[in-house]
């Protein structure tokens, strides 16, 4: 049997060692390339996160965001948040009649929608069980703060997130 | 001056320039060992420290050490606790005595006439540091890993000496300076003749240093940080140092031994360019040290006192005598 290579050299003598030592080597090579190259050539799975900002899938699961006219301050997401991180307040406020003669509507209002994520454990039921696809899912992440306290984001903030919502999902307004 | 004063002047000059190297030789490697890590692993590493390459990384965790609590848990024995980190690092500092990086007298601290069997012996004291610390922190962790550690470095010195005994026959003599310029006089390194002893004396020395893929001492996954789990701050940082210096030393060793030291071919080893070339070779070997380590997983406890006792002796123990016997016939 020809041996050519290392591959075929730890195959044939049944020494995995040699296949490990060889992986890493290679990677070595490569992430060296890619980095003296600028990327040119060469493979290296991360970024240079602060300089080079990573870019999520569509779909990733960064933050809540919280469309806030479609929201009827129904409570169910606060209720099934497993570890009670939303916090809900709001009001009725009568509506003029659409029509000239119509019944003034009353409409339920937001005061307050806030969620703790500090909380939070990303679990998605709030998403899930929102009936008028108020909350969303977005791959916003850069939201850390140097405290606990400031982690309890507010209704403007959860609105904001809004716009990074990626086209498709559902997003209404 | 008298020859006290002289004698005394010249320890202290060696003394304050080893305690200046120690700790760059341990930030130097323990940089490289981040940075071929992260490369192996397909990440970039330290890159934001000192502007370019992070390069200043090691310095910033070394202020970082040393700003920490040194805290000392109420249960331990605090004495015994306190002074192990020393001795460790004083093991591991004794072995820089007898490396030569240069033909000359100055070219080495201190030229024994019992040079290899001095650092073997030397380097079991850190055994003692490292037992006193898993005894000492009160801590069922420590405890165990203090205890493996003792188990591991006995059973690898064994193994370590043994590997060293055909070198020493080859050479004809226990100097250090002896055997490299045994390895000159004949015109080639003794790893040609010993790689059988070079490969048990890595493995083994691997097996010293308490480096994967035998660092079941202070196996994260079983015994949190083994004999180092209640230690923090500056005490913390003096065992880690004492690794990377351990590395460095045994390095030096294993390239004074088997690939000739600061003596290359063509050249004449009493240039300034020999301890470069020492240099050169003992970065060889601690590449091959890291490389190993991120590639390979621990073994099990007991595989590696099966690799200690049931090979590695044996096979030192017959190039011993293959080496004995060739020289006498040869």
């Amino acid at each position: 049997m020809k041996i050519r290579g290392l591959r075929n050299l730890a195959k044939a003598s049944k020494l995995g060692m040699l296949t490990g030592m060889r992986v890493t080597f290679v990677t070595m090579l490569r992430t060296w390339a890619f980095n003296l190259s600028g990327g040119k050539v060469g493979l290296r799975a991360t970024v240079n996160y602060p300089v080079v900002k990573e870019e999520p899938v569509p779909r990733a699961r960064g933050v809540i965001a919280l469309d806030q006219e479609a929201c009827t301050v129904c409570m169910l997401c606060a209720r099934s948040c497993p570890d009670w991180c939303i916090y809900i307040e709001g009001h009725k406020e009568l509506k003029p009649p659409t029509r000239p003669g119509g019944r003034a509507r009353a409409r339920a209002t937001l005061d307050r929608f806030d969620i703790d994520y500090a909380l939070c454990m990303y679990c998605g039921i709030c998403v899930e069980v929102c009936p008028f696809d108020a909350l969303f899912w977005t791959p916003e992440y850069e939201y850390s703060e140097y405290d606990m306290g400031p982690m309890m984001h507010d209704m403007d903030r959860l609105q904001d997130w809004m716009k990074t919502v990626p086209a498709g999902l559902g997003a209404q307004s | 001056m008298t020859l006290g004063l002289v004698f005394w002047l010249d320890l202290g000059i060696k003394l304050v320039v080893v305690a200046a190297v120690v700790p760059l030789i341990g930030m130097v490697i323990g940089y490289g060992e981040m940075k071929l890590s992260a490369h192996m692993q397909s990440r970039v590493g330290p890159y934001f420290a000192g502007g370019r390459y992070g390069w200043a990384q090691l310095i910033a965790d070394g202020v970082k050490f040393i700003q920490k609590e040194d805290i000392v848990p109420a249960e331990a024995d605090r004495p015994v606790f306190k002074w192990a980190p020393a001795l460790v690092f004083m093991g591991t500092m004794s072995l820089l005595v007898i490396i030569p990086l240069h033909p000359s007298t100055n070219g080495i601290v201190r030229d024994l006439d019992v040079g290899i069997f001095y650092a073997l012996a030397i380097s079991s004291v850190s055994t003692i540091g490292v037992l006193m610390a898993g005894w000492s922190s009160a801590n069922k962790y420590s405890m165990i890993g203090g205890l493996r550690a003792a188990g591991q470095l006995i059973a690898y010195e064994l193994p370590l000496v043994l590997a060293t005994v055909g070198v020493v026959i080859q050479a004809g003599t226990m100097s250090m300076q002896g055997i490299v310029q045994a390895q000159v006089a004949q015109g080639w390194p003794f790893l040609l003749t010993q790689f059988i002893g070079f490969a048990i004396f890595m493995i083994a020395a691997l097996a010293e240093l308490t480096r994967l893929p035998f660092d079941m001492p202070i196996a994260e996954s079983e015994l949190v940080m083994g004999y180092v789990t209640e230690y923090s701050g500056f005490r913390f940082l003096f065992f880690f140092l004492a690794e990377f210096t351990n590395m460095f030393s045994m390095s030096a060793i294993a390239a004074t031994l088997f690939l000739g030291g600061y003596a290359f071919w063509g050249l004449d080893p009493s240039t300034l360019l020999s301890p470069i070339i020492l240099f050169a070779k003992v970065g060889v070997l601690l590449f091959l040290m890291i490389w190993i380590r991120w590639t390979l997983p621990r073994l099990r406890e007991d595989q590696l006192q099966t690799l200690a006792w049931k090979w590695l002796i044996p096979i030192s123990i017959v190039n011993i005598i293959v080496t004995a016997v060739l020289k006498v016939v040869v």
